[in-house]
């Protein structure tokens, strides 16, 4: 590639109406990183990533994608970057009217040619990583929150992404699948190169796999550069220490 | 064996062979691209002339160049394979990533769940299966009935609890802001009514019949029926919408385990207001009606004003009033009685939702219809 950032968040401001959730933002993720945005409740973690992913253009400033500014590009280059993106809401948004399998195989029938039995193959595959091998004639309304998060996992990595974009991934998730969870993400990045920019306030996730991280203020709506979490917790600005040792400093 | 696609073009291309390097051990070399975008081959052609005596699956990937789930999706397929006919697979050969991701695949084993069968059934059953449904409902609206009902029990006691905010809100929405579709419908109507009427008065030079006509009409029958099928498709869907998107946000199991009752909280207000308020659209309706009558009556049929107005009032007196409101008040209950009932039935997905609105559109028309009939044939018996 020209050498760009990978994606770079450059003075980004975010706000509904008059109200203004985070300024000011500026920041890189670079090819294989495992991105942390992390901040306390309502601190705008969710909307930082609609700016992200295309679905709320920000107040001011934009997001650039290998140097290609998102926000001011056609709408079909807009379409292509999002292409390059698989990303995971925070609810799971599946779709309630289709099953898990068919949940899966749609991005797979709409963006690859590949065959019915392919794409089944693919599916269960997908569906065995996040640990749900056999429930493909489920729906949605059918399966437990925990589960439905996996799912919308599964759905977020169907197409290999380049970028995976993941809202709260472990929230609502026992430990142990916690830990598979991490242990995938590591996995897909070192094996797939993926980039994953993850929204988490899971504080055994944000240490045992962030490489880089941001921490987005409540009170001044701004945000912390923190770089890696493990060096944060030790020797990073007070507010965030006092955040990762969940107020013990 | 090698087996390639036609048009392969060198690296852009999944390449596969297979050699037997053993009695025993077949070598299944992958190389070129083995990625989503391609069309991949089925694990099937490895072992579909796998020979006699094979036990082992070694691979080569020297010459791989890329690959993403495209490959892990065939080689866990191809895994399946070799277990049903007990071939080992050695993954050896394999790139580490891929053994990884193979592994974490099978770190959770598959659930084994009942299958769904989605072949199609018979219309018999079909047919069947729609009627055992319909009677699995009807002790379900029964039931929902009789909630209401000491729901009410509860209201005229004092001791329901709901917000009279919402009672206030619930009015606003389905009264006043109904208003210009009634205008609309019943003016209409009423016109529709007037030529209907004029055209067999006018053989007899009876036209001032039509103020009778359409006046008592309006009043005892159409007014309210027009009004209770507007609100029906205006009000009972956004009630059973309303309802429905609570029961899949878990809000009306919140209210039930906090110990209040959901038909006090939800239903009661919606039932009061369209039972307040669909008597005053029908009125409302009604005149309307009568107005866009005596238009047709003075413009077309050369009906003087002051006629059909006097014609008008001697036809109606104060049972046909209290006919039509009484319908309204019944059909207002009906379509909320509707509206309600579906929604709390609502499942919990937004399909169910959406079902849930055309349920109580349907169920509001067919409960309006029949009440129709009922109540006509019993004022008609009751000489009223
Ligand atoms: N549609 C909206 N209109 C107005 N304000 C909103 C809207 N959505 C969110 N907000 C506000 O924006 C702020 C940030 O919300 P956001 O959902 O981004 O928080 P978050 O960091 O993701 O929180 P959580 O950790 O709870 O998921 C909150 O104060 C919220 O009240
Ligand atoms: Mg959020």
């Amino acid at each position: 590639m020209n050498g760009a950032p990978h994606i770079e968040i450059r003075d980004l401001t975010m706000a509904y109406g008059e109200f203004v959730i985070q300024r000011d933002l500026n920041f890189v993720v670079n090819k294989g990183d495992i991105f942390v945005i992390m901040g306390g409740n309502g601190c705008g973690k969710t909307t930082l990533m609609r700016a992200l992913i295309g679905l709320q253009r920000p107040a001011r400033g934009t997001v650039f994608y290998g140097g290609e500014d998102f926000w001011s590009v056609e709408p079909d280059i807009q379409a292509r970057l999002k292409r390059r993106l698989g990303i995971m809401f925070q609810g799971g948004a599946l779709w309630s009217s289709l099953t898990l399998a068919e949940n899966i195989a749609l991005p797979l029938k709409e963006y690859t040619a590949l065959s019915a039995p392919r794409i089944a193959e693919i599916v269960s595959f997908k569906l065995a990583l996040v640990g749900l091998g056999g429930f493909e004639d489920f729906y949605p309304a059918e399966l437990s929150g925990g589960m439905k998060k996996r799912a919308g996992l599964a759905r977020a990595m169907a197409l290999d992404p380049d970028i995976l974009v993941i809202d709260e991934p472990s929230s609502g998730l026992d430990p142990l699948t916690a830990r598979r969870l991490d242990d995938l993400i590591l996995e897909l990045r070192d094996s797939l190169e993926t980039t994953i920019v993850v929204i988490t306030h899971e504080l055994a996730s944000i240490l045992g796999i962030g490489t880089n991280s941001v921490f987005l203020d409540t009170e001044t709506h701004t945000m912390i550069n923190t770089g890696n979490p493990k060096e944060a917790v030790a020797s990073g600005d007070p507010k965030v220490r006092h955040f990762l040792t969940r107020g013990a400093e | 064996m090698t087996i390639t696609r036609p048009q392969n073009s060198g690296e852009k291309q999944w390449r596969l062979d297979t050699r037997r390097i053993d009695d025993d051990l077949l070598e299944v070399s992958c190389g070129g691209r083995w990625c989503l975008d391609q069309d991949l081959p089925s694990a099937g052609v490895i072992l579909a002339e796998g020979g006699d005596g094979l036990r082992r699956l070694s691979f080569n990937t020297a010459q791989l160049s890329a690959w993403d789930s495209g490959f892990l999706a065939f080689l866990r397929a191809l895994l399946k394979l070799c277990a049903e006919r007990g071939l080992t697979l050695e993954q050896a050969g394999l790139p580490k990533g891929v053994r990884h991701l193979l592994a974490m695949a099978a770190a959770v084993p598959e659930q084994k769940v009942a299958r769904r069968s989605s072949v199609g059934q018979s219309l018999f059953f079909q047919v069947g299966a729609a009627t055992v449904e319909f009677f699995r409902g009807a002790p379900e609206m029964l039931h929902f009935l009789g909630e209401i009902t000491l729901s009410l029990g509860r209201l005229f006691s004092g001791r329901a609890r709901f917000r009279l905010s919402d009672l206030w809100w619930e009015i606003e929405e389905v009264g006043p802001r109904a208003l210009a579709i009634v205008s609309v419908i019943s003016f209409l109507v009423g016109l529709i009514l007037a030529y209907l009427g004029a055209d067999q008065l006018r053989l007899v030079g009876a036209q001032i019949f039509i103020a009778d006509l359409v006046a008592i009409g309006m009043v005892r029958e159409v007014g309210a029926l027009m009004t209770g099928i507007i609100i029906a498709g205006r009000t009972g869907a956004a009630f059973a919408a309303q309802l429905g998107t609570m029961q899949v946000n878990e809000e009306i199991d919140a209210f039930k385990t906090l110990g209040i009752s959901p038909v006090d909280f939800l239903v009661l207000p919606r039932m009061l207001a369209l039972m307040l308020m669909v008597p005053l659209l029908t009125l409302y309706a009604a005149f309307v009606g009568m107005l866009a009558g005596m238009l047709v009556s003075t413009t077309i049929f050369d009906v003087g004003m002051f006629e059909y107005y006097t014609e008008t009032l001697r036809a109606l007196d104060v049972t046909h009033f209290l006919v039509g409101l009484s319908k309204g008040s019944v059909y207002g209950g009906m379509v909320a009685y509707a509206g309600c009932l579906r929604g709390m039935q609502c499942g919990r997905s937004a399909e169910s939702v959406g079902k849930a609105a055309t349920s109580a559109v349907v169920t509001a028309i067919l409960l309006i219809t029949i009440s129709a009939s009922l109540m006509t044939i019993i004022f008609y018996r009751l000489g009223i």
